[in-house]
């Protein structure tokens, strides 16, 4: 189980987590869902220690993350996920089945000569074959994410994170990657976090979708609930309106041309 | 506006300092992990290629040119001084030994090397493979550092040895050809008064400027951010560093060397 309290962060003056309070249980898959730059991406990044929190708890398995100083400590929780990094992150100088196959030099005591066939066997999880070989470089962006998710899987996880799992996708393949995460459930039990704008996507993979704005969680239901939300903010999101209580400027003197109505459009040169 | 500049010469300084509190870390990072992890020895001898073996060529031949420079130089000035060209391999071996060698090796390493590898790390780090690295149970301190300073350390010196031979070689055919001096003079003037600790002057500086390139270039490309542009900004930085390190180091290190009498 996590249970994050009180989660706070800041980076210079933005203050990105103003204080997330989530639980995801065993078995369950929690869909964050928000705006660009709402926090969810650096939420997930806490969760896994790649990002420290200013203050709060990120508790999995009963391990605090934000009390782990040392990097065997932390070496150790991270153990227990996997994470699927929105652009794949994969290593450009390496192959397809060297990059599934990196971790478990580090994660696990699996003998080296089982390397290939291991990569051979999540890579067929993920729907891919005859790719082992290739670089990063001579994949699509589908086929990245896919190798992203055999990688994130390979040394079996308790829990995965997925980074955007469907964005930069068509829609058909960003179906695809939905189905796949829904099969990696159900072969592996896996407990997951998805950070995602793709409500399609969100209410497909999701047990339950957890909004954030502003670096707050605005609410946390099951997807049918939040498709009915009373909430204005969330019902706004969810609908993909750009009118509405939650303000996103369409360019950045907007507010200035508001505040000053007489102000010549040519200063600055902003937009 | 005295304020202003006051506030700007004050957060560059902080910058500054924050930068090289941050490369210590990165120093003290890698020999804690390098005491207490098993080495990447794959990583470190593709390292020991990409940096050592593929910048053999315009090593030895920048080291070449430069005692055919040198030698040039030297007997036309003696020439037209004493009308003999004396010493000219004396002088030739001795430059190129104690202070022409390692420090043009150095320059074109880090020009090479270096800048490949502040790209390299930065285009990882924009990328998330560095965080990546993280989530997979490793370092980048581990996978990445350490194998790239061990293979400067290892490599530089050779070079080094071979670009002084090159450097004396090509003195050698200037001076036979250029200055009419028998090759056998030559080489009497180089081996009679060339001694180990000569070589081990020049030696022990590669070292040096091999853990300068090394961690100046691994931190650049490890501090990068801003996408394309930092990779671009991140390897200049790691370039215009390395050299100037090599070139002031160079200075101190010669001073400490002279002073121990080691000369």
């Amino acid at each position: 189980m996590i249970s994050a309290r009180g989660v706070v962060k800041t980076f210079g003056t933005r203050h990105v987590l103003r204080g997330i309070d989530l639980d995801v249980q065993d078995g369950e898959t929690l869909v964050i869902i928000g705006g660009s730059g709402c926090g969810k991406s650096t939420f997930l990044k806490s969760v896994i220690g790649l990002v420290r929190p200013d203050a709060g708890s990120i508790e999995v398995d009963g391990m605090d993350i934000t009390r782990l100083k040392e990097d065997v400590e932390l070496a150790e929780y991270r153990r227990k996920f996997g994470y699927a990094f929105q652009e794949g992150a994969l290593f450009d100088s390496l192959t397809v089945w060297e990059n599934v196959t990196f971790g478990l030099k580090y994660l696990t005591d699996i003998p080296a000569s089982k390397y290939r066939q291991i990569a051979q066997e999540r890579l067929a999880l993920v729907g891919l074959k005859d790719v082992s070989d290739m670089k990063p470089a001579q994949l699509s962006g589908g086929m990245k994410k896919r190798v992203s998710l055999a990688r994130a899987i390979a040394a079996e996880p308790k829990y995965i994170l997925y980074d955007e799992p469907t964005t930069g996708l068509d829609p058909i393949m960003s179906d695809i990657i939905s189905d796949l995460i829904l099969d990696l459930k159900k072969k592996l039990g896996v407990t997951a976090i998805a950070v995602t704008h793709d409500m399609k996507s969100a209410c497909k993979v999701g047990d339950r979708i957890a909004m954030l704005h502003e670096g707050r969680v605005l609410q946390v239901d099951t997807p049918a609930r939040i498709l009915k939300t009373e909430d204005p903010r969330v019902r706004q999101f969810v609908e993909g309106r750009s009118e509405g209580p939650i303000h996103m400027k369409l360019r950045d003197y907007d507010e200035e041309d508001s505040a000053a109505p007489a102000a010549p459009r040519a200063a600055g040169g902003r937009g | 506006m005295r304020e202003r500049i006051l506030a700007l010469f004050g957060s560059e300084a902080l910058e500054w300092a924050e930068s090289v509190g941050k490369a210590a870390l990165l120093v003290r990072s890698s020999l804690l992990w390098l005491i207490r992890s098993p080495l990447e020895s794959r990583q470190t001898l593709i390292q020991m290629q990409r940096i050592g073996v593929e910048s053999f060529l315009v090593t030895v031949m920048t080291s070449f040119f430069t005692g055919m420079v040198l030698a040039l130089q030297t007997g036309s000035s003696f020439k037209s001084l004493f009308n003999e060209p004396l010493f000219t391999g004396t002088i030739v071996s001795f430059a190129i030994v104690k202070e022409l060698g390692p420090v043009m090796t150095a320059l074109v390493v880090s020009g090479r090397a270096g800048a490949a590898v502040a790209a390299e790390l930065g285009t990882m780090k924009v990328t998330e493979q560095i965080d990546a690295l993280y989530t997979l149970g490793t370092d980048p301190v581990r996978y990445l550092v350490i194998p790239r300073v061990l293979a400067f350390l290892a490599m530089l010196p050779i070079l080094t040895i071979f670009a002084d031979y090159s450097g004396i070689l090509g003195g050698c055919v200037v001076a036979k050809l250029k200055l009419g001096i028998p090759t056998s003079v030559y080489w009497h003037e180089v081996f009679d008064h060339l001694e180990n600790k000569q070589f081990l002057h020049g030696l022990i500086k590669t070292f040096v400027f091999a853990f300068c390139i090394s961690y100046i270039s691994c931190f650049k490309g490890l501090q990068t951010t801003g996408g394309a542009e930092g990779v671009g900004k991140s390897t200049t930085s790691a370039v215009v560093f390395s050299m100037t390190s090599v070139l002031i180091v160079g200075y101190f290190v010669t001073a400490v060397l002279v002073s121990l009498g080691i000369t």
